[in-house]
């Protein structure tokens, strides 16, 4: 279903009053010093009331309008942003894309999104540069190496890719690591091969040109500030822009979930924390894949532009900052150079901090709420990236038919109370662990 | 090719003419002197052409003097050490040197890539989100290799990083950041109180603008002013002068980082200099003294080499006495024009015109294709030139206070970026401050000193101020680009940012100022913006028709230039990246042939090979000897904590799912614990050693989680609890005797024990003597052998069990292994961490009787759940392959037969397989739905990853000696 | 970031470790409602701004500390030990 879903999607281009982005264009433009290019999104102030309004112009509620237009017919909605459209966690990520998920409740969701996001550029007419190159988690340990199998199992039984490499393939692959004095030793890895890389910027913007070609109104500076309700039910929103009037609500404000909830009575499984990136100087090439390695919680790769991008792992402390410290910082690098010592002379460039909603089990929630009207999407953790688009199509669905579809039902926000949880870290309820 | 004496004056300058200095670019032979920079050496061999730019391969010169340069990027060092995108304007020069320009080829004069500025117009901002894009499978074959090949700036050196790097920590009353005017006033005003001071700089000589400009302090030049403070400042014991340091991040609560150059410019270097250190400084108060970054003013082909900044053409003349051209056009909107004009002439420099913008008098267009050769003025007039010092105003340095959360604001007056009202203990002071001259600067310094030092409880008064003759400056008029061909008006020069990019991003809609450098990639340069970023906003400004504070900026993130990353590990790298744990017998079990086996952070025994054997054979070997005879196991590394006093027992009850009131003195009990989700988080025995006196064990992985969760359960949940509780796992060796004839070994070793099965029976737990030294034994066994675990002081580890293998020696007693324990737990059906992973309850282990219906217990309600209830779960079961031989894989999936290879028909999964020397097969554990109703049944194995689908059959996952016969001989 | 014990003095961050919300509290031993149960494993108000919370001065004196500190600014006004907690509010 979700592949006849996919096949649907590449085959129908959007009708934009705008200008199609092709070669021809760009030539055409380029004859003309690019003065025709149109505006990419219109500027529009809100309208008194849309059918729904999706909080939060980022990656998720751009991917959520543009399916609520696209799949189910619905266009009279809005996307309201406190500040500039994209400025939360989708330009802020390592842009990494993978299905590499264990649990049963997980895999299907992230392989439906992977499986979108391989035909998003022409689907959206905007090249979001998705980069199939590959993710490889190396394993530090025989016992590790039998959990990326049972790991890649699950994932083939799912429809995914999944290679389960030695330790010479890896060698072979990534000649950057210097596998003989590494603190630990690599077994092998799970490669995905189909996983990769996607500028993130370009999804925002691409997302946004295209919801807004299909008739969104995306809404910048518009911060919201009150959830309307009456008998329970949600009826609009306050913003800084005024009253809005919403037949329905979705939140998709990742890293400020709880504060948006807390507007709707709602009290959230959810914490904010800090996560921090950080960038090189941009260099010739280096690293071919995405390469993660659990002994260190480090993930890098390259840019097209040329820089080294990496994280780790959280900060660890609950923070609404976006700003980071040396630990941190300290912890990533020394990981960095625990495999790939040849990194030691390039210089960092930038490291930056962003705030994610952090789930008492490591995993997502796209879910109606126990406010008739309100829709919650957020939980992210630090996976949302590569969500995007399955996200804010499950999303969609779940708002349009007022029920989950079956690859979000899991992700519930419900399934804390009743146990059904889906914890990939295995660390339990404790958001910094995962 | 010009000579070294062409463009270096004859007299003068901040060099040392007694230390000359070879060096390479591009394999070229040259010299200079000790004192120069990469940049002032090449400019004084009469190098112009040094690099080419990002995107369009433009030919680039040096365009500035200091670590905001934009151009002049090099690849210092070859082989391992080859380091790219170092600009040349803050390499030292040594001797030997070998630099090479980059991002080019075949060479630097002729670059085919520059076919890229020839496409340029169809190459705008962005123009890479608008193609590419059929048909779709070449992105990724064709479009985005080239892209990546084209892209990036200097080529890494793929070889490790042959070079140390060192983490220090200091500690002071006040940082001084930066060591100009207001730098070393402020560390002087403070530094004489007797507080503790540190001042950092990034330059490799203390002076700042004063070591660039002719400036005039109580009469003398500004450099002799600032050698003479540093001298005084050298002698106090409370200062801490620190050169070539950038502090290049403000974290929180006066936490700064700072990295230090240490061995690069040295010639000298030796094995055991680290190449850079990188410091946490923790500081009561700061003086941010960052000084400012000067602007340019954009105008067509501004980025041709012989485009600089007046103030780096200074820097070049005055400091290092280099001519950076013979004959000079001036282009400004503010005083310094006369500066630039004195310094110039001063040095040698033809002055052919000065043209003041505030006049309306414009250089419109810079001539030239490789380099500078004359210059086209607004009024049409051509003037021959190859050095053009254009002065756009200054951009305060407000990197740091930015990074600590507070926003820059825009002061209309002074046209500028200040720092806004500072949120940690600091002060900005000087041109950092937007304010700009040297009388300023000075006197911000030293009443930021004199501040700091009294918020940290020292004297306060001032130094006298000296005397200062400095040319005039300011009167700016802002004029930020001049009207010509937006698309050769470059904005950020690295990048070929040019003003129609800007003009582009609006158009589209892209007016947020962060959409404007993510979609043109302004300021995302090395030199993250700080020639450009301010321009730019200025042209998003005029775009949207906005006043320029209305825009806002882009955040400010650390580092303030890019920092080395072998400096932020330090130590911490390849086998260093986190300490290794040894346990008291590793190298008794190294003597033996151990191989070992990485346990978090231990190193246990793995096996203990001998000639010829490889791990499997090994393994199997000491599993059979074990069962058959006698073993010896090193269990060191089982978390040990020691719980005292009225309330033990209470604790326990609380943080294990069993009941622990009836344990008697001398006898241990196995307990389980869950997490507060009803999940399990560890099991071990805890053994009750006196009245109010528990020995508890964890399994190595969570040793310090479960000891952290004790102390969380008592000082938190349960302060009302009177007991306490200190880690012993490194205190005391462990050592597990298991098979027939541990006991007739103990019994030599422990002669005066009664050991017998009535006299020390399962689960017997009890202090004694060893031979005059403290022991404890316990009758536990995980291997299902009749076994104990012996506890003696860790320094006694080695000499307890040679004793015991001497004992042992007559039952052909062996060491084993983690590999022949694992074996041997799983024949036993015995769960481990392969089982116990964080998603498994109790029940789905076949451990839910353990948990008590009649106490409180962390986990008790949440385990009540039907989601962590259901009794669908997968559950433990043993597996045995069907045809009795194939081997068993972990990690494997079980389905049905006769069902689709899909996720839907998925059962479970393979936990711990292993080769049973006890069966003569494979066995293995594994968690399967509806588990224990199925045994007899056969399923699939499926192995899709590595290739194998065999039917297995379920059975119970007790394999060996299911009734405990050997367990209680 | 710097964090004050009240038995050490003011420490570097990489010496504790975090737990996160100090005001949800263990229900009483004999509470049965799982709405308790699920509010306190579960459930956190998340506040920007001032935050009690807990720290474990793991690689110093190991004594639990309730923190409060601003989750936006990252500012700390107030920390004493876990243990003694609540005892001025009675």
């Amino acid at each position: 279903m979700a592949a006849d879903a996919v096949a649907g999607l590449a085959n129908q281009a959007i009708v934009t009053d705008g200008m199609r982005y092709s070669l021809f264009n760009l030539i055409g433009q380029t004859m003309r010093g690019h003065r025709g290019w149109p505006r990419a999104w219109r500027d529009p102030d809100p309208k008194a009331g849309y059918d729904v309004v999706i909080v939060g112009a980022g990656g998720h509620g751009l991917a959520t309008a543009y399916y609520l237009a696209k799949e189910h017919g619905i266009t009279n909605v809005a996307v309201l942003e406190k500040g500039y459209l994209g400025g939360g966690n989708v330009g802020r990520n390592t842009t990494i894309v993978r299905s590499n998920y264990e649990l049963p409740g997980n895999e299907p969701f992230y392989e439906h999104s992977l499986k979108l996001w391989e035909g998003l550029s022409q689907d959206i007419n905007y090249n979001v540069m998705f980069s199939q190159r590959g993710v490889l988690n190396l394993a530090h340990s025989d016992g590790q190496v039998d959990a990326f199998a049972r790991r890649g199992n699950g994932m083939r039984l799912h429809g995914a890719d999944a290679v389960l490499l030695t330790r010479e393939e890896v060698r072979e692959r990534v000649p950057a690591l210097d596998l003989d004095n590494a603190r630990f030793p690599v077994r092998g890895g799970l490669l995905q091969p189909r996983a990769g890389t996607a500028r993130h910027d370009a999804v925002a913007w691409g997302l946004a040109r295209a919801a807004d070609s299909l008739g969104v109104d995306i809404i910048q500076n518009c911060e919201v500030t009150g959830i309307a309700r009456e008998n329970g039910r949600v009826t609009g929103v306050e913003t800084t822009r005024g009253h809005i009037k919403a037949g329905k609500v979705g939140l998709a404000v990742a890293g400020h979930t709880t504060k948006l909830a807390e507007m709707a009575g709602l009290r959230l499984p959810v914490e904010s924390h800090l996560l921090q990136a950080f960038v090189t100087e941009a260099i010739k090439p280096m690293v071919d894949q995405v390469v993660t390695f659990a002994a260190g919680h480090f993930y890098i790769s390259q840019s097209d532009h040329g820089g080294l991008v990496f994280g780790s792992s959280l900060d660890g402390y609950n923070s609404y900052a976006a700003r980071g410290n040396m630990p941190a910082v300290e912890h990533t690098i020394e990981a960095a150079m625990s495999l790939m010592p040849s990194v030691g002379r390039l210089r960092l460039l930038r490291h930056w901090g962003g705030v994610m909603d952090m789930s008492m089990d490591g995993s997502p929630i796209i879910s109606k709420t126990p406010v008739e009207g309100l829709y919650l999407n957020g939980g992210w953790c630090y996976g949302g990236f590569k969500a995007t688009p399955g996200s804010g199509w499950c999303f969609a669905h779940t708002i349009a038919r007022d029920e989950p579809h079956a690859l979000n039902a899991p992700l519930s926000l419900e399934r804390f109370e009743s146990g059904h949880l889906l914890d990939e870290e295995s660390t339990g309820p404790f958001p910094n662990t995962h | 090719m010009t000579g070294e004496r062409s463009f270096r004056g004859a007299e003068g300058g901040l060099i040392d003419r007694e230390r000359p200095l070879s060096f390479t670019f591009d394999g070229r032979e040259m010299t200079g002197y000790a004192g120069d920079t990469l940049a002032s050496a090449l400019l004084a061999n009469g190098v112009r052409l040094v690099g080419r730019s990002f995107k369009y391969h433009r030919p680039r010169g040096i365009f500035a003097a200091g670590s905001n340069e934009p151009n002049a990027l090099v690849e210092l060092g070859t082989g391992a050490r080859r380091t790219p995108n170092i600009p040349a304007t803050m390499a030292e020069l040594r001797e030997g040197l070998a630099a090479a320009s980059q991002n080019r080829w075949p060479s630097l004069t002729f670059d085919l890539m520059a076919v890229n500025d020839l496409l340029a117009p169809f190459m705008p901002a962005g123009f890479y989100y608008k193609t590419f894009m059929w048909p779709r499978a070449l992105w990724e074959r064709l479009y985005e290799p080239q892209i990546r090949k084209a892209a990036g700036l200097g080529r890494p050196a793929m070889a490790p990083d042959p070079d140390r790097y060192e983490r220090g920590t200091l500690h002071c009353d006040i940082l001084v950041v930066g060591g100009g005017p207001a730098g070393l006033s402020a560390a002087l005003a403070a530094g004489r109180t007797g507080a503790r001071v540190v001042l950092c700089d990034e330059d490799f000589r203390l002076g700042g603008r004063l070591l660039a400009d002719d400036v005039r302090l109580d009469g003398r030049p500004g450099h002799a002013w600032a050698e003479s403070v540093a001298g005084e400042l050298a002698g106090l014991d409370n200062v801490r002068l620190m050169r070539r340091t950038t502090v290049f991040g403000y974290y929180d609560h006066n936490t700064l980082g700072a990295v230090e150059k240490v061995a690069d410019y040295r010639e000298d270097r030796a094995a055991d200099v680290p190449r850079e250190r990188l410091w946490h400084i923790e500081a009561h108060r700061v003086v941010l003294a960052t000084g400012a970054n000067e602007r340019p003013i954009a105008f067509t082909n501004n980025d041709l080499p012989g485009v600089m900044l007046g103030s780096a053409a200074r820097a070049y003349v005055n400091r290092f006495a280099v001519r950076p051209g013979a004959r000079a056009v001036i282009f400004a909107n503010n005083d310094d024009i006369g500066a630039t004009a004195d310094a110039l002439s001063n040095g040698g420099v033809e002055v052919a015109e000065v043209v003041d913008g505030r006049e309306g008098w414009l250089v419109k267009r810079a001539l030239g294709r490789r380099g500078l050769r004359g210059v086209e003025l607004s009024d049409g007039k051509r003037i021959a030139c190859d050095l053009l010092c254009v002065s756009g105003g200054w951009d305060p340095a407000v990197h740091l206070s930015s990074q600590t959360g507070v926003k820059p604001v825009w002061d209309a007056d002074s046209f500028c970026l200040v720092p806004g009202e500072p949120r940690q203990a600091e002060v900005s002071a000087g041109a950092c401050a937007g304010r700009f001259t040297t009388e300023n600067a000075l006197r911000d310094g030293a009443e930021a000193g004199r501040a700091a030092a009294a918020a940290c409880g020292f004297d306060d008064k001032a130094p006298d101020q000296p005397a200062v003759e400095e040319p005039a400056a300011g009167n700016l008029q802002p004029i930020w680009t001049v009207p010509g061909k937006a698309k050769r008006i470059f904005l950020d020069f690295q990048h070929d940012v040019s003003l129609a990019d800007i003009k582009l991003a609006t158009r589209e809609g892209y007016t947020s100022v962060e959409h404007l450098k993510r979609y043109t990639t302004l300021g995302m340069a090395t030199d993250q913006g700080k020639v450009g970023n301010v321009v730019g906003l200025a042209m998003l400004a005029e775009e949207r028709g906005v006043p320029i504070a209305e825009v806002g900026t882009t955040t400010f993130r650390p580092p303030y230039t890019p920092t080395t990353l072998g400096a932020f590990a330090g130590y911490n790298r390849q086998q260093h990246f986190q300490p290794v744990r040894r346990t008291p017998l590793h190298d008794w079990a190294e003597r033996r042939g151990a191989i070992y086996v990485e346990a978090g952070p231990w190193l246990r025994s793995r096996a203990f090979l001998q000639p010829g054997e490889d791990l499997f054979a090994a393994s199997i070997r000491e599993a059979k000897a074990t069962r058959d005879g006698v073993g010896l196991c090193d269990v060191s590394t089982l978390g040990k904590i020691d719980i005292q006093g009225p309330d033990a027992v209470e604790l326990l009850n609380r943080v294990y799912c069993n009941g622990w009131k009836r344990l008697p003195v001398g006898k241990a009990r196995y307990g389980l614990m869950l997490r507060e989700d009803g999940i399990v988080f560890d099991d071990g025995t805890t053994s009750r050693l006196g009245e109010r006196h528990y020995l508890m064990t964890t399994t190595t992985t969570h040793a310090g989680p479960v000891m952290a969760h004790l102390e969380y359960c008592h000082q938190v949940l349960w302060p009302e609890l009177d007991v306490q509780m200190v880690s012993v796992t490194d205190q005391w060796a462990g050592l597990a005797i298991a098979g027939p004839y541990a006991r007739k070994v103990l019994e030599k070793v422990l002669p005066d024990e009664d050991l017998s099965n009535e006299g020390f029976p399962f689960l017997a737990a009890r202090e004694m003597e060893l031979q005059g030294i403290p022991a404890r034994l316990f009758r536990i066994s995980f291997s299902g052998e009749l076994g104990f675990e012996l506890n003696v002081p860790a320094d006694y580890g080695p000499a307890v069990a040679d004793l015991l293998m001497r004992a042992g020696a007559e039952y052909n007693i062996v060491p084993y292994g983690l590999e022949a324990l694992d074996i041997m737990r799983i024949e036993k059906g015995h769960v481990t961490g392969a089982e116990l992973h964080g998603r498994t309850t109790a029940a789905d282990v076949g451990l839910g009787r353990m948990m008590s219906t009649k106490k409180d217990y962390i986990g008790r309600r949440m385990v009540e759940r039907p989601g962590i209830a259901a009794p669908e779960r997968p559950s433990l079961v043993g597996l045995v392959p069907a045809d009795g031989t194939s081997p068993l894989h972990g990690g494997a999936h079980l389905l049905p037969r006769g069902v689709p290879t899909t996720a839907e028909n998925d059962e479970g999964y393979i936990t711990s397989p292993a080769y049973s020397p006890e069966l003569g097969h494979w066995i293995a554990l594994g968690l399967l739905k509806n588990g224990p109703d199925r045994i007899g049944e056969t399923v699939r194995m499926v192995d899709l990853v590595r290739g194998a689908d065999i039917p297995v059959k379920v059975v119970s996952p007790i394999f060996v000696d299911p009734e405990g016969k050997r367990l209680y001989a | 970031m710097r964090i004050p014990c009240p038995l050490c003095g003011e420490r570097a961050l990489e010496e504790f470790t975090y737990l996160g919300d100090a005001t949800v509290k263990r229900p009483a031993a004999e509470e049965t409602d799982p709405k308790a149960w699920y509010d306190f494993v579960y459930l956190r108000d998340n506040p920007r701004g001032p935050h009690r919370e807990l720290w474990h001065h793991l690689h110093g004196c190991r004594a639990w500390l309730e923190v409060e500190r601003d989750t936006l600014t990252h500012e700390v006004f107030d920390s004493r030990l876990a243990r003694e907690r609540g005892t001025e509010a009675k």
